[in-house]
């Protein structure tokens, strides 16, 4: 191809570059200038270091320690799932796939408070296990509920790259490690699982991420009482009006994030395991 | 002849009540390179897959060494497979992917280490240990694949199609390759293939199989110079597939001609299939042979002339290393000895049966 | 078949667990009383008050307008990005790349506070505006990075092709490279206007005084009681897409009998 045509090509990108610069780098450096200034403008750590007053450092401790399970509780329920999904036929694979992305097409708000009504004391569960003599589950406005929610809201964001991982997998290569001797387990520990790790990673960062920034799970399953960390950045730029604190509290977040980034690029060289 | 190690016995297998495999006998010697060969879907590599233990056949039984082994799983099983497209763990460096099995059966270090070494040497790839799978070529893959397999020592080695991602080169020379691992391990090779040309050269028993039927069994030169019905003269092979009439023993009229042949026993009168190859067709001068004809198509193939001759309203096919332009008249002439003659299947069902009594 | 069983019990608990929020929801659309800790009876009225409901019905249509617009304008700044993309050297490649996937890895709550201080600081009026530069902002890296594959899948040599066969530059791509990525193009753009459609974060923070989406809406009527009519018309959204879904999927299977 002649470097006029190559020109050209690259120039289509332009509008992208630009809107991309503006939009997303741009903003993200505004996070940064606020978090790292004063209301005087002059650069100060305060609003970062912030993060360690107990009452910022509970509400990050518990949202760290609410969307560790949460993901936990995602993967554990995923990696099966995703596996009986893959040793479906085709067709019926699809339909099921289709399942597990329909629910996403109700409001996530909706959905939500959903589970308020079927958790609630006199709610659908307790009704139901009423009625069976069983013992009533009172987990409304506890983190129990919060940790519900987050699974009910991001299981299917650990589901699909697991299973787009384990599809991936050649079943002759399954069967290789069976034909050299391997049993069941070791074909599991020694094959499937080493293989679908990207999956598993991108997974978890689909997973975690949400999980730990969210403030409307919280906000909705948890009464007012149970503060998480995107519960404070919220109220520091909605109701306080303090930019600055949120901006910096916001920083200490992107520190997970680009942790969980670098991961990521560590175990998934090739994108193999994203969720498209 | 060395002893039976595997005896397939009345082996049927449907999948979703499509029938793959009806009722298939076949015994494997110790030592025999066996080739399964077959058009797709002839259920060869089912065939294979039951051998291997992936695939459990819904009626009959596999015996290996004595023993009924049907419903053992794989990893249970003393015989290893090489895998269509290699099936290489590509997690793992290469002598990882060889050591897999060793280190499944708790086999010492330094032991595993030398076998590896052992392995890479006898595929010609020695110092590849640490390579990952993904830097190799698509040959080197295949050595690789057969190096994991037979460093476990099996007694069989099972090959679904091993070279059929190869170019035609590479091919060539595995095939020799092949031949000589399996000279050097003295094991029992069991090799699926779609190409005629693979197994007439590889094997010494080849099976030829279409649609979950046994078509014939028998050493290579048998399967090509006595064809037992047209599907196996069709598929090994160029030929010319003949209508024709069984006048009495030994005597066959081809096209209105009648021409001595040697078959005996097909009773008078009786329509059969002629099967000649295009290299027993022999062309003369006219007035020399036994039916006139007439060149129509005329092309050069290196060792020999490829041409077609429009002859008692046949197009036959000949290779010949003397040329004869197009338009030419001439005249056909077979011996004796190379005119195949085949019963003609009554129905379709039959002949897919390779029923031939 | 004692492994197929438990399969099936696993997967339909899973179901139930996914769909017990959704069948609530769609049973309170029918609720006649008005709170919904309480069953009053099977009543259709709230569909019928639906369509009185100026509020919800100018929330519904801000949403679509934006969700459309969003998806279209970042389909098509996505895709030409991407043949941009593609001729870029590996180094440039990546950076685009990594930059691609901000909006997607960051958190969003991180991604709406940056964008609302952008427009503070450029002094825009927050309205449908802001909205729509903000999901413009977060459909395009959905877009690109479901063109991305596709493009890198195709024969590079049936674009040169079609100019050795004497077709222009723009013919080219239209003729021979836009129907080879077009799926690409199209789950983009539905993940992009599904995307738009179900946010609530990123709008929250970017959008203005008396202007909502239906999100938007919900989450300021969660303190006072949704009102029935949101319940009647998301299950209108619901069973609207599922039956399109259901009719998507039938089609291919349609046609693989008919071969």
């Amino acid at each position: 191809m002649n470097k006029k045509a190559l020109l050209k090509k690259k120039l289509l990108g332009t509008p992208y570059f630009i809107w991309s610069a503006i939009f997303i780098l741009v903003p993200l450096g505004m996070v940064f200038y606020y978090g790292l200034t004063d209301r005087t403008g002059s650069f100060t750590l305060e609003n970062v270091l912030a993060i360690s007053t107990p009452e910022h450092a509970k509400a990050l401790g518990i949202a760290l320690l609410l969307s560790l399970i949460a993901t936990l509780i995602c993967l554990l329920l995923a990696y099966p799932l995703a596996m009986i999904l893959c040793g479906q036929k085709n067709g019926r694979q699809s339909f099921i796939v289709l399942i597990f992305i329909l629910p996403m097409w109700m409001n996530f708000l909706l959905r939500t408070l959903a589970w308020q009504t079927l958790l609630e004391k006199t709610g659908v569960i307790n009704s139901i296990l009423n009625f069976l003599h069983l013992p009533s589950l009172n987990i409304i406005n506890t983190p129990y509920a919060i940790v519900l929610g987050m699974v009910y809201n991001f299981l299917p964001f650990m589901v699909l790259p697991i299973y787009n991982a384990l599809s991936k997998i050649d079943g002759n290569v399954i069967n290789a490690a069976r034909d050299l001797g391997a049993n069941p387990i070791q074909v599991f520990m020694k094959i499937t699982l080493p293989l679908s790790i990207p999956g598993i990673i991108s997974g978890i960062t689909m997973v975690f991420i949400p999980a730990l920034t969210t403030f409307v799970i919280s906000k909705l399953l948890g009464g007012s009482k149970i503060l998480l960390i995107g519960n404070v950045i919220e109220e520091e730029f909605t109701q306080a009006s303090n930019w600055h604190l949120g901006s910096g509290l916001s920083i200490v977040l992107m520190l997970f994030i680009i942790v969980n980034m670098l991961l990521t690029a560590i175990f998934d060289k090739d994108g193999e395991g994203s969720f498209l | 002849m060395s002893k039976v190690l595997i005896d397939l016995k009345n082996i049927s297998k449907s999948f979703d009540g499509q029938m793959v495999l009806d009722d298939l006998n076949l015994y494997i010697r110790e030592n025999e390179f066996l080739t399964l060969l077959g058009p797709s879907g002839c259920g060869k590599t089912t065939t294979l897959r039951i051998l291997g233990g992936f695939e459990t056949p819904d009626k009959g039984c596999v015996i290996f060494d004595g023993k009924d082994i049907t419903s053992l799983p794989p990893n249970k099983r003393q015989l290893n497979t090489v895998f269509q497209r290699y099936a290489l763990f590509t997690h793992m460096t290469i002598a990882e992917n060889i050591a897999f099995g060793l280190k499944i059966k708790n086999k010492s270090k330094t032991y595993i280490d030398d076998k590896i070494k052992y392995a890479l040497k006898l595929v010609n790839l020695d110092g590849f240990e640490r390579r990952m799978p993904d830097s190799l070529s698509g040959g080197q893959q295949q050595r690789i694949a057969i190096a994991r397999a037979i460093v476990n020592e099996p007694k069989v080695l099972l090959l679904d199609e091993p070279l059929g991602a190869l170019d035609l080169k590479l091919r060539q020379d595995m095939q020799y390759e092949l031949i000589r691992l399996k000279n050097e391990l003295g094991i029992t090779f069991i090799y699926v293939t779609h190409d005629q040309e693979e197994a007439l050269t590889m094997s010494d028993t080849i099976v030829v199989m279409n649609q979950g039927y046994i078509q014939q069994i028998g050493s290579p030169e048998k399967i090509y110079n006595e064809p037992e019905n047209a599907f196996v003269a069709d598929f090994i092979g160029d030929s010319n597939i003949i209508s024709s009439t069984m006048i009495e023993d030994k005597l066959v009229e081809i096209l209105g001609t009648r021409f001595p042949c040697v078959d005996t026993g097909f009773g008078k009168n009786k329509p059969v299939d002629v099967v000649i190859r295009p290299e027993d067709v022999i062309l003369s001068r006219p007035g020399t042979g036994k039916i006139k004809g007439t060149v129509t198509h005329l092309i050069f193939k290196g060792v020999h002339y490829e041409m077609e001759v429009a002859a008692a309203g046949f197009e036959w096919l000949v290779h010949s290393t003397g040329m004869f332009p197009v338009g030419t008249e001439v005249d056909i002439d077979v011996d004796p000895f190379n005119i195949q003659i085949m019963n003609k299947p009554a129905s379709e069902d039959e002949e897919a049966a390779g029923i031939n009594e | 078949m004692k492994k197929t069983i438990l399969q099936k019990l696993y997967i339909t608990l899973i179901f139930i667990f996914l769909y017990a929020p959704i069948t609530t929801l769609i049973v309170l659309s029918f609720n006649a009383s008005k709170t919904r800790a309480k069953w009053g009876g099977f009543t259709l009225k709230w569909y019928g008050a639906l369509f009185q409901n100026r509020d919800i019905l100018q929330a519904l249509f801000n949403t679509l307008l934006i969700a459309l617009i969003a998806s279209v304008v970042s389909t098509i700044i996505g895709t030409v990005a991407c043949i941009a993309i593609m001729s870029l050297k590996k180094r440039s490649r990546a950076i685009v790349m990594g930059v691609t996937n901000i909006p997607m890895l960051n958190a969003e709550i991180v991604t709406g506070i940056s964008l609302m201080l952008l427009f503070i600081s450029f002094g825009l009026r927050f309205g449908l505006g802001t909205i729509l530069l903000s999901h413009i902002t977060f459909c395009i890296p959905y877009v690109i990075l479901s063109v991305m594959p596709r493009m890198r899948q195709m024969n590079p040599y049936t674009y040169e092709a079609a100019l050795d066969l004497g077709a222009g530059p723009v013919y080219g791509f239209f003729k021979v490279v836009f129907p080879d990525i077009l799926p690409g193009v199209l789950s983009g753009f539905l993940m992009a206007f599904t995307m738009s459609l179900d946010d609530f974060i990123i709008t929250h923070f970017t959008k203005g005084a008396g202007v909502d989406t239906l999100s938007t809406k919900i989450y300021t009527e969660v303190k006072k009681g949704i009102k029935p009519e949101m319940y009647a018309l998301s299950t209108i959204i619901f069973l609207t897409v599922l039956v399109l879904l259901l009719f998507i999927n039938r089609v291919p299977a349609e046609k693989d009998l008919k071969k």
